[in-house]
């Protein structure tokens, strides 16, 4: 536009340094997460994970042969080696170390070359720049050989043994296995329900003619707004008495606690209850409703604005055809919106999987059984506030999947949201 | 029965009752109730008709019925009653209750400068981005790349930002970025260029824009236009710019006195006032990719011909910006920001994952959290679930009445 009238922006370059630095800065924090998530502890405390990714200077403690090592020379002990080849920890052999120390009071107190000669003159260590060392001793060595600290340049390192931890250990405390499947448990089902009763209603709210449509369309335009807050209690005490409902068509319940059976009837039985089972409040089945109940007014306000602009033709074509309105709805309509039906799964899907409140109140009960992953981080947060690897990873694990919809379907989720607010 | 089973057994009965419901009450409707022959078959189809759409809208409200509408009455009742003393009504008296606490009114100052800030800051954001990435090649993969963050969790964010700020004791590597670069300022002329000159240049250039506005806002009421609603709303939108104006002021004479520690490393969470601040940064990196791209759609929308107007008559790329590009794409930005106004006003993850409201963080969504889950206060927690709900209401009537004028 700004290359009208055969001007040329002299502005470019400063156009496009801005907009370097602007993603820069909008994705530093997120590469910041996933560079810790491949580190291990140590490397995370001991430098900023943005010195991760170059090679770096680095000092590792490391140790000398001990006592089965030593060899007698006259009077002294000695051990001879080369301290990067004799251990499978620290540097690769042939990495060039530059300084070293035999204290961690100064490690990195002598050049290589250089000899030092320690506790009270009875030791003394010299190394090269390769490794090779020689450390001797006026007395008999312990089994633990001497703490050695080297300076050397290391290049960058990365591990997927916090992947393990929190994938794969079983670790209750971390994993986030058993969080990552009752998400998805969670996830799905509230991501489809509200799919198909919102389509049904918008197709009824775009294309049929009955007395209280603009009111129910107004109704829903203002119930896009109502704070979920609002519904908390309300709900969580709905959801008790339906627990007690159902424990009552179970069995006998006792008076004093309604949720929990006494005896359990066949029906009971059938559905795996026995006698001293209570009927939670809170549960799978409470978390989908809740979703749905929310998910809806955008729901019906996306397919509506959606279905109402398809064109009018197509419709009374089929109408004059014969076709019923449930034929015209499943066989044109819908086919026909998949891309608004699209664009709401996403949502929806990215909502609930990213949710914390809905599932603290109505799923989560205090045996933890049912956590999803974001409680899950909110708890870890608590009890590993200081450990980044484990943080970084769980945390990684979770936003993984959103990502990947995110990029995988940005297309839809762009128009939906451009659908949702753009009138 | 594992979840996973559970999961898919409720997908199936759910998706395939629904299906059923809709399949079947319309087979009734059409072949037993009404059916479409005999010799009331045009008053039947007729009637057929009539019932049809609350057959397909039945589910929808029942469900929005019972989890949105009934809610709001039920809080407002639970919110004037008592739940000890076996739902006696008690009148305003949670509501006496929650505003004699020092905690309400901190959340209500946070979350009004989470309004005042949050929408303001991504829209803005937003908005240079958009006008930035339209004119380059590689923009949709910066815009995708500035939209991302919109896919992460709250709770997500609150990880990735509780790395940046993290703190670790003087003396220590710091593997926080923000203290790691805090660490560099030494009170030197770096320090005072960017900790004072730059903060100050922001701040006053804020004052004046805001200023502006207000002042827009006001002139046209002086003579006296006819419509009373819209000169209230001018006056005091206008009165409040001019408060934002001096407080922005106030805080350029702060930030000229502010004695800085350098050399300390900040636990920035736990600074007063400002943690807000950085609590805020979150919410804003979220959102912003969210105006970006509605905005961005907006101003592709501009007729060219304005533009090109404005290029003959000599306009330079900014005047093009202010005069000709954002005027037109008003409406979008105000759709924006109540969207984001929204989402401010339901803020809960964030606060609740960082700092759970302590050193003077918290705001109405996590102090209704604790009242109504923690300290099991139903009234008051429903008192002040029902003062968000006002707070959104504007919002809500000023949807419905949009809605019902392009129906129209």
């Amino acid at each position: 536009m700004d290359n009208i009238a055969g001007r040329k922006s002299g502005l470019s370059w400063a156009v496009n340094l801005s907009v370097v630095l602007l993603v820069a800065l909008w994705l530093f924090p997120t590469v910041g997460l996933l560079v810790s998530s491949f580190r291990t502890a140590d490397q995370i405390s001991a430098s900023g994970w943005w010195k991760a990714l170059f090679p770096s200077e680095q000092v590792v403690q490391l140790r000398t042969g001990g006592a089965e090592a030593a060899t007698q020379e006259g009077d002294l002990w000695v051990v001879e080696g080369n301290l990067l080849e004799d251990s499978d920890e620290g540097p690769e052999p042939g990495t060039e170390i530059t300084r070293f120390g035999v204290s961690s009071k100064a490690v990195d107190a002598f050049t290589v070359g250089e000899t030092t000669s320690f506790t009270k003159d009875t030791k003394t260590f010299t190394m090269d720049a390769a490794g090779n060392y020689r450390f001797t001793s006026t007395k008999e060595l312990k089994k633990r050989g001497q703490r050695v600290f080297i300076t050397a340049t290391l290049p960058p390192e990365f591990t997927l043994a916090n992947y393990d931890q929190v994938l794969l250990s079983g670790n209750s405390n971390d994993s986030m296995t058993k969080a990552f499947l009752n998400t998805l448990t969670v996830t799905i089902p509230a991501t489809i329900i509200p799919i198909v009763i919102a389509a049904f209603a918008a197709y009824a709210l775009a294309w049929m003619e009955f007395p209280g449509r603009a009111l129910l369309i107004a109704a829903i335009v203002g119930l896009l707004v109502v704070p979920l807050q609002l519904a908390l209690i309300p709900l969580l005490t709905l959801h008790g008495s339906l627990a007690e409902l159902f424990a009552s068509i179970l069995g006998t319940t006792d008076p004093d606690a309604p949720r929990k059976l006494l005896a359990t009837n066949s029906l009971g039985e059938l559905f795996g209850f026995s006698a001293g089972d209570s009927v939670a409040a809170k549960g799978y089945l409470g978390v989908w409703l809740a979703h749905t109940g929310f998910g809806l007014p955008l729901a019906i306000y996306l397919l509506r604005n959606y279905m109402s602009g398809l064109p009018r033709d197509i419709i009374e074509n089929a109408k004059v055809d014969g076709a019923t309105d449930f034929q015209i709805f499943t066989k044109i309509i819908l086919p026909l919106s998949f891309p608004a039906l699209a664009s709401f799964a996403i949502f929806q899907f990215l909502w609930t999987w990213n949710d914390l409140l809905v599932a603290k109140v109505f799923l989560i009960d205090s045996t933890g059984n049912t956590t999803v992953m974001t409680n899950q981080i909110v708890e870890l947060l608590g009890t590993r506030g200081g450990n980044w690897e484990i943080l970084a990873t769980a945390a990684f694990v979770s936003i993984s999947v959103p990502l990947l919809v995110f990029f995988a379907m940005q297309r839809y989720l762009v128009r939906g949201l451009l659908a949702g607010s753009v009138k | 029965m594992s979840p996973a089973l559970l999961g898919l057994v409720t997908i199936v009965v759910g998706v395939g009752g629904c299906l059923g419901y809709f399949y079947f009450s319309n087979l009734f409707l059409d072949k037993v109730l009404f059916p479409a022959r005999g010799p009331n078959a045009g008053r039947n189809i007729n009637r057929a008709n009539m019932v049809r759409p609350w057959l397909f809208l039945g589910p929808a409200i029942v469900a929005l019925g019972l989890y949105l509408g009934y809610p709001v009455f039920e809080t407002l009742r639970l919110s004037l009653t008592d739940r000890m003393q076996d739902d006696a009504f008690v009148g305003l008296a949670n509501y006496q209750q929650m505003f004699a606490e020092p905690k309400f009114w901190e959340a209500m100052r946070n979350n009004m400068l989470w309004l005042i800030v949050v929408p303001a800051a991504s829209t803005a954001f937003g908005l240079l981005a958009a006008q930035l990435t339209d004119r380059i090649k590689w923009g949709s993969i910066a815009k995708s790349l500035i939209f991302m963050p919109m896919a992460i969790s709250f709770v997500g964010a609150s990880v990735i930002f509780k790395l940046v700020y993290d703190a670790r004791p003087a003396g220590n590597e710091q593997i926080g970025i923000l203290n790691a670069v805090w660490m560099q300022f030494d009170g030197g002329l770096g320090s005072l260029l960017f900790l004072k000159v730059v903060p100050v240049l922001i701040l006053a250039v804020f004052a004046a824009l805001v200023a502006y506005i207000g002042w827009l806002l006001l002139r046209p009421i002086m003579p006296g236009s006819d419509n009373t609603i819209v000169k209230a709303l001018r006056a005091v939108s206008g009165l409040i710019s001019l408060w934002i104006t001096v407080v922005a002021l106030r805080n350029i004479l702060d930030v000229i006195g502010m004695d800085f520690p350098y050399g300390q490393p900040q636990s920035w969470l736990t600074v007063p006032f400002y943690n807000n601040f950085f609590l805020m940064v979150v919410l804003i990196w979220i959102q912003t990719g969210f105006a970006m791209v509605i905005l961005s759609a907006a101003l592709r929308g501009i007729p060219e011909e304005t533009v090109e107007a404005a290029i003959v008559d000599g306009a330079n790329p900014f005047q093009i910006f202010f005069k000709i590009k954002v005027p037109q794409i008003m409406p979008t930005i105000v759709v924006v920001w109540t969207t984001i106004t929204l989402v401010v006003l339901k803020v809960f993850d964030i606060v609740f994952a960082m700092t759970n409201g302590q050193w003077e963080t918290q705001v109405l969504a996590n102090y209704m959290y604790d009242k109504l889950f923690r300290a099991n206060d139903w009234g008051v927690g429903s008192a002040s679930a029902i003062i968000i709900m006002l707070l959104v209401s504007p919002i809500l009537i000023w949807n419905v009445v949009q809605a019902r004028k392009e129906m129209r």
